[in-house]
């Protein structure tokens, strides 16, 4: 319990260190020419790190059998709304001064922030039924089936991310084949206990 | 015996006491003065590049950004994708001796050296804002030589309708371009009306110096009318042609980069919008001007074309 307090801690603190970071740079004048571009960028390729980072603990317990990983899903999970909420509150707020027009316009004209919007939407939900309450209320296999929107989430911040650069793509790439490894990964568990379960049926 | 003599001049007399009390803040003032007495004066030293540098009533009078804004904050793709790179990788370009071979409909075709071409026109100061098509902004103190007494030199022939202009291309000393990020070299071209225009220039220098190789050493193209990817940098060819060239970008994605590529806040790229744009520095956008505010002088140029379908 000690020790699971203390990764769990270790773990907040680490969480924490991007922004920390983007602090640090602000106040040494290391942010670029561009900061408010730079702020926004940091924030959003964060955010879609921690959201994988989140997706890597199921096939680790599965893969290492340390199955009191899940206990620090949730922590993860949050701080990815977390980081995807500063993202989203630095383009509407710093660069769109809160413009509301504009940011409609950009939603509905603007396909990578059509998806980028709501990608953030559908973490609204995953968010607020995190708590243990919230998953009693719904119950376990409501609850687990709410959040696979997850993987919906991911595959949308991926193309989000894909769709705003100008030509240079690798970085969306490697990002998209680390979420094709992980989502591969539980289509493949998947498969398989599928099929183990249909050689047991009786003919 | 001790003769106590009052002094002749007492300590308040000599400074303010108001000055004694903020001495602290008097002595950072006059490092800072002396600090940029001192910046000035290399500033001043180091235009020693381009001694009779004329100033151009064709310039801004907009503040232009700092040279570290200018110099770290750049599309280079020759040297990085990123904006931060080229600043980092472009100290391997050697940018003399520097050959640029001008052909194509030309009376003579003929290699000629950068310090050469330098001479055939006296440089002068030209501050231009340039407006980057990813809707960033600079105003950027250039040292160019009008472009059209370059073409005056290079002697097209009448049927030259356009000029295109290529950058070097050389993996060794342009790491960026072992990716095949696009298509190299780099192309860029013009309407010859375009070209000839008294904006359109050759940069050489930057800040009064020459130029630094992350800005496109040592000849860069300058239209500021046009988005920032006009502008050809390191250019080691000037050919004349009839046909319209088919610049880099056009080629890359056509339905996203024109080969006009006029500065227009009415017609959106496809993925963004380009009525608003962020000058380095300022923390709101402003909202952009047609043909990047020079429409006064260009406007007419494009009289009676459909500039959405041109764009």
């Amino acid at each position: 319990m000690k020790t699971l307090f203390a990764f769990k801690a270790a773990l907040f603190a680490l969480c924490l260190a991007p922004l920390a970071r983007l602090v640090f740079f602000a106040f040494t004048d290391r942010l670029g020419a561009n900061p408010i571009e730079f702020v926004i960028r940091s924030l959003g390729t964060w955010t879609l790190t921690l959201l994988l980072i989140t997706l890597c603990i199921t096939p680790l317990r599965r893969l290492t059998g340390w199955n009191s990983l899940i206990r620090v899903r949730r922590l993860l999970g949050l701080f990815v709304f977390f980081y995807a909420g500063l993202h989203l509150l630095t383009y509407a707020g710093v660069d769109q001064s809160f413009d509301l027009s504009a940011i409609l316009a950009d939603i509905v004209k603007r396909p990578y922030i059509t998806v980028g919007v709501t990608c953030f939407v559908l973490l609204i939900p995953l968010a607020v039924t995190s708590t243990n309450a919230m998953q009693r209320r719904l119950g376990g296999r409501r609850w687990q089936q709410l959040h696979r929107l997850v993987y919906l989430i991911a595959a949308g911040g991926v193309l989000h991310y894909f769709q705003l650069v100008k030509k240079d793509v690798t970085q969306p790439v490697l990002y998209g084949l680390v979420l094709g490894v992980l989502l591969g990964m539980r289509l493949w568990w998947r498969w398989q206990s599928a099929r183990v379960l249909a050689n047991r049926q009786p003919g | 015996m001790l003769i106590r003599r009052p002094p002749a001049i007492q300590p308040s007399e000599i400074t303010d006491h108001d000055l004694y009390l903020n001495r602290r803040q008097f002595l950072a003032a006059a490092g800072l003065t002396l600090g940029a007495a001192l910046i000035g004066e290399s500033l001043q030293a180091a235009p020693s590049a381009f001694p009779n540098l004329r100033k151009s009533p064709l310039s801004a009078s907009e503040p232009p950004n700092s040279p570290r804004d200018i110099t770290t904050y750049n599309n280079f793709y020759e040297f990085g994708t990123d904006k931060a790179e080229p600043a980092r990788n472009a100290h391997t370009l050697v940018t003399r001796p520097w050959t640029v071979r001008i052909d194509g409909e030309v009376k003579r075709a003929q290699s000629v050296d950068v310090e050469t071409l330098m001479r055939w026109a006296p440089p002068e100061e030209r501050i231009y804002r340039l407006r980057c098509v990813e809707a960033w902004s600079m105003v950027i103190p250039w040292v160019g030589l009008p472009l059209a007494s370059i073409i005056k030199h290079a002697a097209p022939t009448s049927r030259a309708k356009y000029v295109e202009f290529t950058t070097l291309s050389d993996p060794k000393q342009m790491p960026g371009q072992r990716s095949s990020v696009l298509e190299w070299p780099y192309v860029e071209g013009l309407r010859m009306d375009e070209a000839m225009h008294p904006l359109s220039i050759m940069a050489v220098g930057l800040y009064g110096d020459i130029l630094p190789n992350q800005n496109g050493a040592p000849l860069r193209l300058v239209v500021p009318w046009k988005y920032g990817f006009k502008n050809g940098k390191s250019i080691v060819r000037i050919r004349f042609t009839e046909q319209q060239p088919v610049n880099t970008w056009n080629r890359a994605a056509p339905g996203e980069y024109g080969f006009y590529a006029n500065v227009n806040p009415a017609v959106d790229h496809p993925r963004w919008s380009q009525a608003k744009e962020r000058r380095l520095g300022e923390f709101t956008k402003r909202p952009t001007l047609p043909f990047n505010g020079y429409a006064e002088q260009v406007a007419q140029l494009y009289s009676g074309m459909d500039l959405r379908k041109f764009y």
